[in-house]
């Protein structure tokens, strides 16, 4: 077995996951009188308001540590845009004619900055939603744009985690165990991350 | 506050219909300030907070007669004192009961997501229900008026309720009855209509202000408490009460087609992944075991 993930990056990966899971649930029952019930059932829709902002700086939190854990591995490189332009393959489980990649692939990179990005939007205009009062009445401007920013770029991450949570649980077969017990089997590894597979063996 | 013997006509964050709409028609009540008649002695602030059982509070000199800059949390009827310079300089006192305006289209309950934290009675009253809020302060963003004020300590949100529970029992709103002038009425919309458009023909007439005009914007339906202004083409003069008040249209983005929008998304997205398992299933690796 090959060491994908450390102790370290799979703790941050579940800090991440649980508080996006929980902001994801109270903010979808704010976001419709259809979801409401949500926050009932997390302990009453003015507890999931109380906590909703506090357990988003944690989320934002374990965001910043991972950027800082895989800056290097998410850069995206000329062989990311050309297995980019391979997607159609990837997409119809055709691996063995796609180029090889380095640890992570385009997909993996791109929703890891779409996350950090719509987090950091979220994090902004979600200050605004959380002390509106503080924004004087002649900026007022911000209090109407934080609306949309905050629901958009929430919108926004929802899709690309509903994509992230299909590909790690069903879709690519040992990801999930990888995230979990941090090991992939070697062709695993050769299949989805030839060059990193090359490098971390010494091959 | 007081909901016993008002029917609701509009709910916040309400999925499904309002019980018992149209049941019954009610006439719609508002106030008329008459701001030509205002002395600002301030009878309305301590009647208010007499009423409605609130604690005197510090009080925020800002070199004007003004109790404090804006309404509070606990203060939610404020005169606002401007002195004005006319255009030939001479110099007029504009003061002007600030407080809720009860909307017709209101946009602190358009922006609400708690069910039944906002309700407008068939009278025409908006009314917080505190109980119901769950202090996300949306209704501080949706009001074009400033007026929802925010209890960082109890975490609800609280106004004028138009005193809703006098209203309710057949009683004029405290603020009327302690007007010494008699600037402040209160009756049936259409009656407080008509008697603004008299006292503004008779500004027109016998006072000289030819720019004098009821206020009851349409941009928001109309509103529940209307001004008669000396000049009706600055009202941001009287303390920047706004020329064209309307929900804002992000407000009614996010609350309307956005939503729309994202449902369909996030359905979809759903659709998606289900769709691509059933049609190319998963990534299979078979294990060739540690050879290249």
């Amino acid at each position: 077995m090959i060491q994908r993930y450390t102790l370290i990056e799979r703790t941050i990966h579940w800090v991440a996951a649980l508080t996006y899971i929980y902001v994801l649930l109270t903010g979808l029952a704010f976001y419709s009188p259809h979801l409401y019930w949500i926050g009932t059932m997390l302990g009453g829709a003015p507890t999931s308001r109380f906590w909703h902002p506090w357990i988003a700086l944690l989320f934002f939190a374990a965001i910043l540590w991972m950027l800082r854990v895989w800056r290097s591995d998410m850069r995206i490189t000329s062989i990311d845009l050309r297995w980019g332009q391979s997607i159609g393959k990837y997409i119809r489980n055709e691996d063995e004619d796609l180029p090889p990649v380095e640890r992570f692939n385009l997909g993996q990179k791109y929703f890891f900055w779409v996350m950090l990005w719509a987090g950091v939007v979220l994090l902004v205009s979600g200050a605004v939603l959380w002390f509106p009062e503080r924004i004087p009445w002649n900026f007022r401007g911000f209090r109407y744009a934080a609306v949309l920013l905050h629901v958009s770029s929430a919108l926004i991450t929802i899709g690309a985690f509903i994509i992230h949570v299909y590909m790690g649980t069903a879709m690519v077969r040992g990801g999930f165990t990888s995230i979990i017990r941090g090991v992939v089997t070697p062709g695993w590894a050769r299949l989805h991350h030839r060059l990193w597979y090359d490098r971390v063996t010494g091959r | 506050m007081s909901s016993a013997t008002l029917r609701v006509q509009k709910i916040s964050g309400h999925a499904g219909p309002v019980p018992g709409e149209g049941t019954q028609r009610q006439q719609q009540v508002a106030k008329l300030i008459d701001t030509t008649t205002c002395i600002g002695c301030k009878a309305c602030e301590v009647a208010c907070l007499e009423w409605n059982d609130l604690p005197f509070r510090e009080t925020v000199f800002d070199n004007t007669y003004q109790t404090m800059p804006e309404t509070e949390w606990n203060y939610w009827n404020l005169i606002k004192f401007n002195e004005h310079t006319r255009e030939d300089g001479s110099f007029q006192w504009l003061m002007r009961k600030d407080g809720c305006m009860h909307c017709a289209d209101p946009g602190c309950l358009a922006a609400c997501p708690a069910d039944g934290a906002i309700v407008q009675y068939q009278n025409g009253i908006v009314d917080f229900q505190q109980e119901n809020c769950i202090g996300c302060q949306y209704c501080v963003t949706g009001c074009p008026f400033n007026i929802p004020k925010f209890n960082p300590h109890t975490k609800k949100v609280f106004k004028c309720t138009l005193c809703s529970d006098r209203v309710g029992q057949g009683l004029e709103p405290a603020c009327i009855k302690a007007c010494p002038t008699g600037c402040l009425h209160f009756g049936t919309k259409d009656d407080m209509r008509d008697l603004g458009q008299t006292r503004v023909q008779q500004l027109k007439d016998h006072s000289g202000f030819q720019n004098a005009g009821l206020y009851d914007p349409a941009g928001v339906g109309g509103t529940g408490v209307m001004y008669v202004l000396h000049d009706i083409t600055n009202p941001e003069a009287y303390g920047g009460l706004p020329s064209n008040p309307r929900v804002p249209w992000t407000v009614r983005l996010w609350k309307g087609p956005l939503k729309w929008l994202g449902n369909a998304a996030m359905i979809g997205g759903l659709i998606g992944v289900t769709m691509h398992y059933l049609r190319f299933g998963p990534k299979q690796v078979e294990d060739r075991g540690d050879r290249p």
